[in-house]
């Protein structure tokens, strides 16, 4: 026992040892190790930042979806008030048209009423001379009755 | 056993491999011991560090950056200065005075008995029960502690703490104070040395007597002294480390 040269010796190996730990023990230990805690940082980082993503892009889906039925409901809501307004119009086309039609018959008709009307009156006067020609057997002056006639004619 | 042979065992124990005489001794197989165990330590290490791999770590390399990490983990508690000596310092440290201690749980005969059939009548195998060996890490912790004073403080901070600290800057007190930190300052490798010197001497000690027990009777203390050393060589490991750093720390900065 007792302190003696040794010490030195160990001293010296306890040096030598320190700086080669410090020079090639030491920092690629350390570096690998802080290089992976990086990586899995980033790693980490990334993912969180894709999940936001991800929730973005859901986000967004759903926007369009939702805008995508809007639309949808607004053609048709459109198409439903251009078909009843198709219809609408049809209707009064027809209702019109009949109308026309109604109004052109009743024309047609007021006109042969009236050209019936004026043929009566024609006949009547023949029809009366020919029968007041028979009542009285003789010739009736066509001419001096004319307007006892007309007045006849004017009545029927 | 009779009482001499029983001392005449311990002492033979106790005796080292040396060459040379008086102070320029060397203790032959505490060197050599601690050389292998030191090469070990680097040689494992290095060859880890080498190929340190960062997707895919081996085991081994697993253990090493939990010992790395352990390490720098407790470095950057008590260190605040830069840590690129301080840290592999600490490994050193941990890991090497470790390893010695482990020899403590290798069959005190084993090595002798080794040796001897090689004509080799002495061999200690500890070096942590070497005072050479504790003192060697202590001093030059003390070292150490005397370029981190000068280093964090500059010539100037540092002589003017060794005279004016703890009592004050009069010129009177410069005496008692100079006194007062060198006391401190050689108490600080003293302690370092000494404890783990002492636990481990001690420990050497208790398993060399547990040796001189009958044979059938051994295996008890045996195994329940070696259990709770299994406790303190990874701890005298830690404090040795630990108070280094922390001597470190309270010489680089400022009272």
């Amino acid at each position: 026992m007792g302190i003696n040269a040794t010490l030195i010796g160990q001293m010296i190996t306890f040096t030598v040892f320190i700086l080669f730990t410090m020079k090639f023990v030491w920092p690629p230990i350390k570096q690998a190790m802080s290089e992976r805690e990086k990586r899995i940082a980033d790693g980490l980082a990334s993912a969180e930042r894709s999940q936001h993503e991800l929730e973005l892009a859901k986000e967004r889906a759903a926007e369009h979806i939702r805008e995508a039925k809007a639309q949808a409901a607004e053609i048709i809501e459109k198409a439903n008030r251009q078909g009843a307004s198709i219809v609408d119009e049809a209707r009064d086309e027809a209702r019109a048209v009949a109308e026309r039609e109604k109004a052109a018959a009743e024309a047609r008709i007021e006109q042969e009423v009236s050209q019936a009307r004026a043929e009566l009156r024609r006949n009547v006067s023949e029809l009366a001379i020919l029968g007041a020609s028979r009542i009285l057997e003789r010739e009736v002056d066509a001419k001096a009755h004319q307007q006892m006639l007309d007045e006849l004619a004017n009545q029927v | 056993m009779a009482s001499g042979s029983a001392t005449e065992y311990v002492t033979h124990h106790l005796e080292h491999l040396k060459v040379g005489e008086g102070f320029w001794t060397l203790h032959i197989d505490t060197l050599i011991v601690s050389w292998v165990l030191g090469l070990i330590f680097l040689g494992l290490f290095w060859s880890v560090a080498r190929r340190a791999s960062v997707d895919a770590p081996s085991g081994i390399q697993t253990v090493i950056e939990a010992c790395v990490e352990f390490i720098d983990n407790q470095v950057s508690e008590s260190f605040h200065g830069p840590k690129d000596f301080v840290a592999p310092l600490a490994l050193t440290i941990f890991v090497w005075v470790f390893f010695w201690n482990l020899m403590d749980l290798l069959p005190v005969d084993l090595f002798p008995q080794i040796m001897l059939l090689f004509g080799v009548e002495y061999v200690r195998i500890l070096p942590s029960a070497d005072m050479n060996g504790t003192f060697g890490l202590s001093l030059t912790v003390l070292a150490l502690i005397i370029i981190y004073s000068i280093k964090g403080k500059g010539w100037g901070g540092f002589g003017k703490e060794l005279f004016t600290h703890p009592f004050g800057g009069h010129p009177l007190l410069w005496p008692a104070n100079l006194m007062l930190n060198i006391v401190e300052l050689i108490a600080k490798p003293v302690s370092l040395g000494m404890r783990l010197f002492g636990n481990l001497y001690a420990a050497e000690i208790i398993f060399i007597l547990i040796a001189l027990l009958p044979i059938w009777a051994q295996w008890i203390p045996g195994v329940a002294w070696a259990i709770f050393h299994i406790l303190v060589i990874p701890l005298q490991a830690f404090i040795f480390m630990v108070l280094t750093v922390v001597y470190l720390s309270l010489a680089y900065e400022e009272h």
